[in-house]
Parts: C-alpha cells; structure tokens; sequence
C-alpha cells in the first residue's frame, strides 16, 4: 500500500514538471485534431439521430412511436430482453463462480469458450441455429412434426440474442471473483452462515458492481442486437420485428418512413445514453469505493506502528 | 455446478458444432467452389480491406484520442471520454442509419463532400466509416489503461538527458506502448471482420463492389442457399477463430512485455 502512495506522489509531482509535456502548441494541435475527429465520429452521429427524429415535429415523432407495428416491435425488444438478461445473468454467476473459486480440467478452454460469441460475427451466430432448429436442420424435422416453431419466431430470436450476449456477465464478474478469492466466503461458513447466507452476504457484495456493469451492457447489446437477430426473424411486420429490424424496414421504405426509422433510431439512442451515463457512475462509484477501501487501508497502516 | 458448465458449453458449443458438421456434409468439391465463387472472393477482399484500413485509423485516432485523454486537461475531457464509448452502447442499426444519413448527398457532411467527390454512402468508403465508427472503442480502450500506468519518470531522465521530447516520444514512449497499440488493432479489426449492421444501412449492398461477407451470407440464406451460406460461414468462422487466438497470443506477449 505504502508503495501506491508513494507512486501517486511522484505522479502528481512530475506533471508540472518540465521535459515530459509537449510543446504547448503540438498539445493544442493534437487536442484539435482528437476533439475534431469525434465530433465527426461520434457527436454528429449522435446530434443527428435526435434532429432527424423530430424533423417532422413532436406530433410525428409519437405517432411514428405508436403505430401498431412499432408497439409491436418495441414489446418484442423488451421481452427479449426480459428473457435474456436473468438468464445471462444466472449462466455468467455460475460460470464465473466456477472459474474463479474451483480448479478443474479445461478451465482455460471454458473461458475461451464464454469468450467466443464476442468473436463470431452475428450473422454467423444467427444461421447456426437455423442450421441447428431450420426445416433442414438437425432438429428440425422433429420440430415441424410437434408443432413447434423456433426458427423465423420470437423463440429463435431469443435464442440468438442468448447466444451473442453470453460473454458481458461472466466477463466482468471473472476478474472481481479471482480477486476476491475464497477467505472471507470461507470465514463466513466457519462461522457458521449457510451457504446462501454467504452468497447473500459476502459474495454479491463484492462483486455488485461489476454485476451491474456486466448487466447494463448485456442489456444494451441485447435490446440493440441486429445481426443475429435479423437471420432469425422472418421480417414479418407487426410480429418478429424488433425496434432495430424497425428501423431497417422503415428506412427501406423511404419517403416519410424515414423519419419514423429515426424516431424508433432516437428511442435506442436513448437507451445508449442512459448505458452511458450508468456505465459512467458505475465506475465512478467503483472507483470511489477503491478509493475509499485503499484510505482505510493507509490508515491502519499508518496507525500501526505506533499503537 | 458440473451440471450447469456442461449445459454452459453445451449451450456454446453445439451450435458452432453443427456449423462444421453441416459443411462437412457438403462435398469437398462442392465446398472449394462455393468459397470461391468470384463473388465470396470479392466479398472477403473488401471485408479484409475495409477492416484493415478501419482498424489502421482507429489504431491512429484510437492513440492520439488515448493519449490526450490520460495526458492532458482541457475543456470537455470528461465528456469526450464518455463518448468514446457511444459507438459500443449505440445499436449497431442505429449507427448505420445515422452515418448513411449524414454523408447522404444531402446529409450534414454529404452535402460538402459528395461535390467534392467524396461519396460516403453506397460505397466502399462508406464502408470502412461504419467499420471505423464501430471500431473505435476497442482501439482507444485497450490502450488507455496502459498509458496510465506507464511512469513519466524514464521521459524526465530522457530529457534531463537531453533527450529532445519528439526522440524520447519515438524511442522511448513509441516502442513501449507498440504492443497494446497492436492489440488494440487487431481488436478493432475482429469486430470489424464481423461487423453487419451498420454496414447493411451504408453500403447498399451491391454484389462485387460494396457486399461484405456477413451481408453475402445473409444473401445466400434469404435466396435459401443454405449450402453456400454454410460454407461461407464456416470460412468466416475459422477466420474469427484465427483472429481470436492471433488476439490472445498479443495479449499474453503484452502482458509479459509490460512487465
């Protein structure tokens, strides 16, 4: 700990100090240069989602957000998400719990397994499963003769989105259960608490952050997904429409459809931001957290020696 | 807990399982000509330029963006940083709606360039901006938390030394972030390799000019070539996997040279 602080000093130190900083005018060009770039990039996207949304007034912009269609694709999106985020959340804890507090044979092939879905493109990741659940797939023979209809239906679409969000939970919560360690869950059960009291009480405190963090994101990826989602959907209107299929469809249409592609584009904009802007806090939160730990950490220490 | 890491892999792995025994099912004559169709070819030669040049810009705006984040102050840091991250969180259908609107010839930045010659939607170029925009991320993050780290100490001994700041920059800063530099690309470049969305909106999709991969699988699959778009997929697939491994291997060589 001691070794931190001391690091932190001479950082803080050596900043206004001369020989390591750029020019103040290389600074100022690379600035210019960094800030221009995403504006471009980045801003201007961002601005004209909105300004395009509501070119054609508030008025248009609800009604484009309340036809038939969109409610459609909106509660879609929402249920898909409902689906797929406690599940990733239930396989990421398991998974994670797993790597990080047991030894086993093929740890190191699980989690570059939980990392592959991030690697496949998700196109690919969609026509798996219609190689797996389609009329020519492996079950989907036996699929048509019970009646069951996964492929080109919301059930696929599940599936896919399933698929391709797997990795955000367990991601985030491998390195925080590594770092953990298995002492303090151990104390707990010496003295005496049920294994669901530790979870309850020493486990998911420790990782609440990073569980957050891992669920914002799998559920923007998983309201946002387009890919997969797309190879699995049939793109019948008003039934296996999610709001990014909206979108497409909307935009392809043309004319004023474009405007109505851009008010459903605002909504998962908007859900974008609040990503951000959570994402933001979180870490900030977390890092506070770190900061405060690490205070009192330096203070015991310093306390030490002289009781 | 056995029981949930089998359904886990399970869960993984026979979907991808069913990729490559489906392919295998295909003749191996039939196989080469489907992935070499002239059309796959000009698709996986777009695909690997776009996303080598989306990858090459976020390699450089990615570090100038890195750098002036962690190492100077000024108006709107906090927010740029924020930012930086808006291309991961957005839907990639949004972000391809929105570039193809604004470089449309009538859009924000189309109707500036397109006189100019420069037409950033239904072509090539558009392609590698919707690659780039979704790129960036990975480029900027994966550097950032490095250059935190890396000790201001070793440029001041530079400079006490004499060293002037353009030549400690170059054989000092330089050499030492290369590494999470290279890594950084070939992480762009892998979700570029991979990427669908965004491009769908932008490139128009026209067969031998402006088609990526992904967009001819989706192609072959809505004509109900299952075949074709198996095969293709699978190619795309080893890629990934080769990508992947090139990424891992990156990583562990960083790590080790960081040290």
């Amino acid at each position: 700990m001691a070794g931190s602080v001391k690091h932190k000093f001479s950082k803080r130190q050596s900043v206004s100090r001369r020989g390591a900083e750029e020019p103040p005018l290389v600074k100022w060009i690379l600035i210019f240069i960094g800030v221009s770039f995403a504006m471009v990039f980045l801003l201007l996207p961002l601005l004209s989602v909105f300004v395009s949304a509501f070119s054609a007034g508030l008025g248009y912009f609800i009604e484009a957000l309340t036809t038939h269609d969109s409610r459609s694709a909106i509660s879609l999106t929402l249920l898909i998400a409902l689906i797929t985020v406690p599940l990733n959340v239930i396989f990421g804890l398991a998974a994670s719990w797993a790597i990080a507090k047991f030894e086993f044979r093929g740890k190191a092939f699980l989690i570059t397994l939980i990392d592959l879905p991030f690697a496949i493109s998700p196109v690919v990741s969609g026509l798996v499963f219609i190689l797996l659940f389609g009329l020519q797939g492996y079950f989907g023979q036996w699929l048509d003769d019970h009646d069951i209809k996964i492929v080109f239906a919301a059930p696929g679409m599940v599936l896919a989105t399933l698929f391709v969000t797997f990795p955000f939970v367990a991601r985030e919560l491998i390195p925080i259960m590594q770092a953990g360690g298995r002492e303090q869950e151990e104390a707990a059960l010496t003295l005496g608490a049920s294994p669901w009291q530790m979870i309850w009480y020493v486990t998911l405190p420790s990782i609440k952050w990073g569980l957050l963090y891992g669920v914002i994101l799998c559920n923007a990826r998983a309201m946002g997904e387009f890919g997969a989602v797309s190879v699995l959907s049939g793109h019948i209107r008003g039934e296996t429409e999610t709001m990014s299929l909206r979108v497409q469809s909307l935009y392809e249409d043309g004319g004023t459809s474009e405007t109505a592609a851009f008010a459903i584009a605002a909504l998962l904009a908007l859900l974008a931001l609040f990503t951000l802007i959570f994402k933001t806090y979180v870490e900030w939160k977390s890092a506070r957290n770190h900061l405060i730990a690490e205070h009192s950490e330096i203070s015991k220490h310093l306390s030490e020696p002289a009781s | 807990m056995g029981y949930t890491l089998v359904y886990l892999s399970a869960m993984i792995l026979i979907p991808i399982a069913g990729l490559f025994l489906k392919s295998f099912h295909i003749s191996w004559h039939e196989f080469i000509r489907l992935i070499t169709d002239p059309r796959a070819i000009a698709a996986y030669r777009l695909t690997t330029l776009a996303s080598l040049l989306s990858a090459l810009i976020n390699a450089v705006f990615g570090t100038l963006l890195a750098w002036i984040l962690v190492r100077y102050e000024f108006f709107g840091k906090r927010f740029l940083d924020a930012l930086v991250d808006f291309p991961f969180a957005l839907p990639t259908a949004v972000g391809g709606l929105t570039i193809a609107s604004l470089f449309s010839p009538h859009g924000w930045l189309g109707q500036f360039l397109v006189p100019l010659g420069i037409k950033g939607s239904y072509t090539p170029l558009a392609v590698v901006i919707a690659l780039t925009f979704v790129g960036l991320p990975f480029a900027v993050r994966t550097l950032q938390p490095v250059l935190e780290t890396l000790e201001v100490d070793v440029e001041e001994v530079a400079a006490t030394l004499g060293s002037s700041r353009l030549r400690t920059f170059l054989q000092i800063i330089a050499p030492t972030l290369f590494p999470t530099i290279l890594t950084g690309f070939a992480l762009s470049f892998a979700r570029a390799v991979g990427e669908y969305g965004s491009v769908a909106f932008v490139s128009g999709n026209y067969p031998y000019r402006t088609e990526i991969v992904p967009s001819l699988i989706v192609y072959q699959l809505e004509q109900h070539n299952y075949e074709a778009a198996t095969a293709i997929a699978a190619v795309l697939m080893v890629v990934s996997f080769i990508i992947l491994a090139g990424i891992n291997w990156l990583e562990t060589w960083t790590r080790r040279f960081n040290q």
